[in-house]
């Protein structure tokens, strides 16, 4: 067992303890915690995650679903899917989480200013994609249309209900929500996410995609893109997920196959990946 | 609508782009254009299929009825989609029923004629069948992404 000495790496390292200042039930094993830094201010940027500590238990990956406009606290959103994340679920307001970072590599909100964008997420993949709903709408002039398309399992399941429909209802943003089963009552559409691209309608040469879910999600999200849509790889983000540890490149966990998805990621272009999702076990 | 109109609205329908303007006025021969409220049935699971639709606008649910869950939406149509292929093959019988959503306006073609119509002209009966085949792949692929639980857990 190798002994960390560097205190540079030892103090990136080391959790801040952030206040838990409200906990939010989204769906039925998701939550929302909002944190409040102990200096007052955290700076991130859309697409990054922190590594969010739930004392004596664990630490666990999650991206930031709040605006990178508002540093005073910041939102994480959370499935319970394991000891640590239910611990975090069993937190009240006044209590306290470790938490280390921002980490990653954010979506190229700069690079594509002055393109469409097409934002589609599957499950609770919105939560990564929601910091950078906001900052499109935020400053909304730097982009040209923007489309978020969602889809989930039910309408039960729904994330960020009330905001799908608020952005629905802004004449500057088309939004369109889809499930994959539902009982007679709900009139909204019913299928894959991936149908609802072809009902938009979009120019592929002056959009750019930023794609968040499940990776055979993101995955054939994409092939549709380019296949169907004629999208060039280069102008598909996604954003990955694995299992990290350090989360600043030392550890090796979150290695897919070249790659180290806490530094090189964890929002990559399409082709810095596509071949790797065809490799099993990578 | 006038013949002239449904020939331009069929036009306008992606499902029958590029077609000739010999085979628009076929099919405008045998078909009219409907529009039908929201909460209409436009036709029920085991029904006699006698008509392909077009969807010029609206939306509509395909539900089935299972013996634990009535009026289940296995999947909704929209502008530009084909709706129904149950006239084409025998015993030419529903799947599912048809359930309108919003105020929609379709292109209803009889379907005995417009298998008389393939049969008459094989070349263009080949061309449909290619379209109809083409619009059957790719919702058995959608359905197939519904059935592996496409959102499953991430984080
Ligand atoms: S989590 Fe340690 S290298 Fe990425």
């Amino acid at each position: 067992m190798q002994t960390v000495t560097n205190p540079a790496v030892i103090d990136q390292m080391t959790p801040v303890p952030f206040r838990v200042r409200s906990v939010r039930e989204e769906l039925s094993h998701t939550f929302t915690l909002e944190l409040e830094p102990p200096n007052g201010a955290f700076e991130f940027l859309p697409g990054q995650f922190t590594m969010v500590y739930a004392f004596g238990i664990g630490e666990v990956p999650i991206s930031i679903s709040s605006s990178s406009s508002n540093q005073g606290t910041i939102l994480q959103t959370i499935r319970r899917t394991g000891a640590v994340t239910h611990a975090l679920g069993h937190l009240k307001s006044g209590d306290y989480v470790g938490i280390r970072g921002p980490y990653g590599v954010p979506w190229p909100m700069d690079e594509i200013k002055g393109r469409d964008l097409l934002i589609i997420g599957g499950g609770i993949g919105l939560a990564p994609l929601r910091p950078a709903i906001y900052h499109a709408l935020e400053n909304r002039d730097d982009y040209e249309r923007v489309v978020v398309l969602y889809g989930t399992r039910t309408p039960n399941e729904i994330l960020f209900e009330e905001e799908l429909g608020k952005w629905g209802a802004r004449t500057d943003c088309t939004t369109m929500v889809t499930v994959d089963a539902a009982d007679r009552g709900w009139n909204g559409a019913v299928g894959v996410v991936t149908r609802l691209i072809g009902r938009v309608g979009f120019d592929a040469a002056n959009t750019t995609a930023l794609v968040c879910g499940p990776e055979i999600m993101m995955t054939v999200t994409a092939e549709r893109l380019m296949e169907v849509h004629s999208m060039a790889p280069e102008n598909i983000y996604i954003t990955m997920e694995r299992n990290m540890k350090c989360a600043i490149g030392v550890c090796g966990h979150c290695q897919f196959g070249a790659k180290f998805i806490c530094t090189d990621g964890a929002v990559f272009p399409y082709p810095e990946v596509e071949e790797l999702f065809d490799v099993k076990g990578v | 609508m006038t013949e002239n109109n449904l020939v331009k609205a069929l036009a306008e329908h992606e499902f029958f782009a590029d077609l000739s303007a010999e085979s628009l006025t076929a099919l405008a021969s045998i078909a009219e254009v409907i529009e039908v409220e929201p909460h209409t049935m436009i036709f029920e699971e085991g029904g006699h299929a006698d008509a392909a639709y077009a969807i010029v606008d609206g939306s509509v649910a395909l539900e089935m009825n299972m013996a634990h869950r009535a009026h289940h939406i296995v999947q909704t149509l929209h502008r530009g989609e084909m709706l129904g292929w149950g006239w084409l093959f025998p015993p030419h019988r529903w799947a599912f029923s048809a359930l309108v959503l919003d105020t929609t306006q379709l292109i209803r073609f009889d379907g005995e004629k417009m298998r008389s119509l393939w049969d008459e002209d094989r070349e263009f009966g080949y061309e449909m069948m290619k379209r109809f085949a083409h619009v059957m792949t790719d919702r058995l692929a959608a359905t197939r992404l519904q059935l592996v639980d496409f959102y499953a857990d991430r984080y």
